[in-house]
């Protein structure tokens, strides 16, 4: 059964209307819920999209957290809704602590947008639940601050726990263990960096988005 | 000019602000008085040559502007045309180039801050840039500095704003060492109906101010950076204060703020401040509304205290809108301002008089001028202009009687060069457009509805071109070439040109040379227009782009905009397909004048182009575009710089298939750059297909070989690896540029 999906809109937010595309273009419906917001409303699914929030001032992430829809989205994670946080949502995720680690500059110091290879390592999570173990699917990443790092207790955590859910087949931004995506422990919450919703057209190079999104669909 | 002694100057203040005694008096005599000091500033700002076009309307005039449908012409904040299905689509392109050379960072960032506001000032929202940039040598590390400090403005300031840049440029050439050229290119779409114009109508409506404060940064830039060339460094040092600080957070809330207020009909117009600020902005709403304005200068919000009048209202401080609103609305729009955190002041009210005033808190009126003058009084000169007195000697000397090189292989191997350097830096995929991107001979966007979002299942393309070589060598016929590898660039991904846009990049005007050369490209994209019945519906001057004397080669930039009729299927791409054969289309003149080739063998600016005929050239791009349309191409490619070499070259590296080409005679042939001419690669079963529609044209073409294997391969001139060429191709720019960039 296809989801309503409240899409996550801070000041500064800019892939919002191209989630809400990609989730229509697959039989969901959506709705744009702004920063302010105390409340989901009908949602069963939310997307914290892509961009700049806040203008990524201080450090991205970091006055988004402090929004007041993220306190509404923390507890609909809790109550194990379904979550899914991409780049920019990604950081505000980690940084909100409904993920854990952080997001550091890139390698090469420079911003990357360019088609990824991505390999599916786990099937238990809200966004892989239709894909297999080992696929690879290519999704574009845009990124200036992609680099995954966390402490190695974290790391063995999410070894343990198979909570690694992607990793890049050719590591673009120095990511530790080449981790592409996560989920929480309760594999509600998801956050990768790259856009599975540049992929989910034929004209735009790759249609894998789809069946990431259809999982979370 | 008269000369009343009451209205001569009393101090050089005038000169100081860049205004001529002549300018001066003429100020004198439209308020039948002395200026004050506020409104000599104001005059000076508003009659520099970046606002007044001062040297170059006088040419300008003659591009041809009309189609029906064009709904907005030369002279607005952008151009608009009608796409179809209701969506009308604006462009406009400008230049940063002064700025860029100084702070390259923040000038690059301010540029794509000015050319959105242009975009969503007429209604649309801004939905790709394109980037032409021209810089100093690789191999000169004040111009790789330049280079990866504009790449990183326009990097950071475009991702963050959230507009895709989609494509563009990157020239490194040693006439722009010190002066390196910046343009910037904005595509917006509007629903048809939602089209405004900069207007301020309607006695007692208040202008608001939206946006940033007003701060001293940028104080008379277009007077000061963008209305005189470079000397040496530490003058130019100097000159630091007056480039701007861009901020993308405030500009992208202010584009959401602005383009809510336009949804919901609450703006009567909506303007811009850039060059010169809020004089700018309030005189042009006022005199195209014809109306005047009360401007409270004292209301205006300030980053810092103590800031006198004529600062206030010649600021360039970035970020900032002017929105003419109904007193009756107001609470309305103060409301959607606060949603997006946008400070938004009144700061003036629309009169009957005809004037602009700026009046103080006490209610004195500090200035006190007729808001028409500013624009409409400003002067026009019509420089003098002389073609070079060695004209005929330069035009004589050949590029054909160079030395053959003694390895072709070589010199095709040195002008290959991926790009991606830059565009990897660039969020281009950006609102799920992108079908070609960066690197594509045309960017080619899918076209859906503004508002309902409602895929049309056609598309928009759009290249930016420029040829300084060509230019150098004849601004006219460099020009008009430009106009036809545009429209061949357009084809080649199955578009009709619609309208173009021009910055016309050139040195300074007060060299006849140089006003001889901008008078040329004129005449030349006229001519091309006309041919390909393409309107120009908007352009921007960029002068006095010359450093230590020296002006630039002739730069005129163009962005040309077309429509892709059917876009089920993405555009078959500048690539070679294992097996199937290589079409040459288009006549060539082997001639080597004005070539990547020979300016590398030290031959620039002399010599005759080729042949051009532009009515061969449009049935060429005809055919080539329906044969792409029609899907009987699996590869297609513009031949430009670097010639029929290059172009084969660059799918080979693309595709990985190497070829083997025949028929080409000798190095003129391979390497000239005859326009009008493209590369199709075509399976061997639709060969005869594609030859009858080149026949049915009319159109010249040659087979000329084959695609397949893992070498380059032109019969007696070249053999060189696959692996070699791509190794070339992928490896110029970033062993030049190192592996990242550390400013901002």
């Amino acid at each position: 059964m296809a989801r309503h999906v409240a899409v996550i809109r801070f000041p500064g937010t800019n892939c919002e209307f191209d989630v809400v595309e990609a989730v229509e273009s697959l039989g969901g419906t959506a709705e744009i819920v702004f920063h302010d917001q105390t409340s989901l409303g009908a949602a069963d699914a939310v997307v914290v999209a892509g961009g700049f929030a806040h203008g990524d001032y201080l450090r991205p992430g970091a006055i988004a957290r402090f929004s007041p829809v993220m306190d509404a989205v923390g507890v609909f994670a809790a109550a194990g809704g379904p979550v899914v946080g991409i780049c920019n949502g990604f950081q505000v995720l980690t940084e909100a602590g409904l993920l854990p680690g952080a997001l550091q500059k890139n390698a090469g110091l420079k911003f990357r947008c360019e088609m990824s290879e991505l390999r599916v390592e786990t099937t238990d999570s809200v966004l892989t639940s239709a894909s297999s173990v080992g696929r690879v699917v290519r999704i574009p990443i845009n990124h200036f601050e992609g680099n995954y790092t966390c402490s190695d207790e974290t790391l063995a955590e999410l070894r343990g726990e198979d909570r690694i859910v992607f990793r890049y087949v050719d590591n673009p931004n120095g990511s530790v263990d080449d981790i592409a995506g996560v989920c929480s422990a309760g594999r509600n919450v998801v956050g990768l960096m790259p856009h599975p919703e540049r992929a989910c057209h034929e004209l735009l190079g790759s249609t894998d988005g789809r069946e990431l999104l259809a999982s979370f669909l | 000019m008269a000369s009343d002694p009451d209205l001569a100057p009393v101090d050089d203040t005038h000169a100081a602000l860049g205004l001529t005694d002549d300018e001066y008096l003429r100020i004198g005599e439209t308020l039948g008085r002395r200026p004050n000091h506020l409104e000599l500033a104001m005059y000076s700002v508003m009659w520099s040559e970046h606002c007044s076009y001062k040297s170059s309307r006088i040419h300008l005039r003659r591009f041809p502007t009309e189609a029906p449908w064009v709904l907005v012409g030369p002279g607005e904040g952008a151009g608009v045309i009608d796409v179809g299905d209701g969506i009308a689509a604006a462009l406009r392109i400008e230049s940063h180039n002064h700025p860029s050379a100084i702070e390259p960072y923040q000038g690059a960032a301010t540029g794509v801050g000015g050319i959105l506001r242009d975009i969503f000032s007429v209604g649309a929202r801004p939905i790709a840039v394109m980037d032409p940039l021209r810089f100093g040598p690789l191999d000169d590390a004040r111009a790789r500095w330049v280079a990866e400090g504009v790449v990183s403005g326009i990097s950071g300031y475009g991702n963050s704003v959230g507009v895709p840049t989609v494509g563009g440029e990157t020239v490194f050439d040693e006439t722009y060492a010190g002066n390196p050229l910046v343009n910037v290119l904005c595509l917006g779409v509007m629903p048809t109906e939602r089209l405004v114009l900069g207007r301020a109508e309607g006695v007692g409506n208040l202008a608001v101010l939206l946006g940033s404060t007003t701060g001293r940064d940028g104080i008379g830039g277009v007077s000061v950076l963008a209305s005189a060339g470079f000397s040496d460094d530490e003058a130019d040092a100097d000159k630091r204060p007056s480039v701007q600080v861009g901020d993308p957070f405030e500009e992208k809330r202010l584009i959401e703020a602005c383009l809510e207020l336009l949804d919901r009909d609450l703006a009567v117009g909506v303007q811009d401040l850039g060059g010169a600020g809020i004089t700018c902005a309030t005189s042009e709403t006022a005199a195209k509304g014809g109306a005047g304005m009360d401007v409270m200068v004292d209301e205006v919000p300030l980053r810092q205290p103590g800031m006198e009048p004529f600062e206030v209202m010649t600021s360039e401080s970035q970020e900032r809108m002017l929105a003419i609103v109904t007193p009756e609305q107001l609470d309305e729009v103060l409301a959607i301002a606060e949603k997006w955190e946008v400070r938004a002041t009144v700061i003036g009210t629309v009169t009957g008089s005809g004037r602009l005033r700026v009046v103080d808190a006490d209610g004195e009126v500090l200035a006190d001028v007729p808001a028409k003058s500013l624009e409409e009084d400003a002067p026009l000169y019509d420089r003098p202009r002389s073609e070079p007195t060695d004209l005929a000697e330069r035009r004589a000397d050949r590029a054909d009687a160079l030395p053959a090189p003694s390895d072709p292989g070589a010199d095709l191997l040195g002008m290959l060069a991926d790009t991606s350097w830059v565009w990897t830096q660039y969020d281009h995929m950006l609102f799920l457009n992108t079908v070609m991107g960066p690197g594509a001979d045309a960017a080619v966007l899918r076209l859906k509805h503004p508002t309902t979002g409602a895929d049309t299942g056609r598309g928009l393309a759009m290249t930016t071109d420029g040829n300084h070589l060509w230019c150098a060598v004849d601004a006219r016929q460099g020009s008009a070439m430009t106009m036809v590898e545009s429209v061949m660039n357009l084809a080649v991904v199955g578009a009709r040109p619609m309208a173009m846009v021009n910055c016309m990049n050139f040195g300074n005007p007060e060299h006849p040379e140089v006003m001889w050369q901008l008078s040329e490209s004129v005449d030349g994209f006229s001519e091309a227009l006309e041919a390909f019945d393409v309107p120009c519906i908007g352009g921007n001057v960029s002068l006095y782009n010359e450093s230590r004397g020296r002006d630039i080669d002739p730069t005129p930039i163009i962005g040309v905009l077309g429509v892709v009729d059917d876009l089920s299927t993405v555009p078959p791409g500048p690539v070679l397909v294992d097996g199937s054969r290589l079409i040459l289309v288009g006549a060539t003149d082997p001639t080597l004048d004005g070539s990547l080739w020979a300016s590398r063998a030290g031959h620039r600016g002399r010599g005759t182009l080729p042949t051009l005929d532009l009515a061969s050239a449009a049935a060429a791009a005809g055919v080539v575009r329906e044969l792409v349309i029609n899907g009987l191409v699996q590869g297609a490619h513009d031949v430009a710089q670097g010639g029929v070499g290059l172009a084969l070259a660059e799918m080979a590296v693309r595709s990985g298939v190497g070829f083997t080409a025949a028929r080409i005679a000798d190095h003129a042939e391979l390497f000239g750059e005859s326009a009008g001419r493209a590369v199709l690669c075509v399976a061997p079963d639709q060969v005869r297909t594609v030859l009858d529609a080149l026949e049915a044209a009319g159109v010249p073409h040659a087979r000329i070989g084959v695609a397949a294997g893992d070498r380059l391969v032109v019969k007696d001139l070249l053999d060189v690896s696959l692996a070699d060429a791509t190794a070339a191709w992928r490896d110029q720019l970033p062993a030049a540029l190192g592996s990242g960039t550390t400013q901002g």
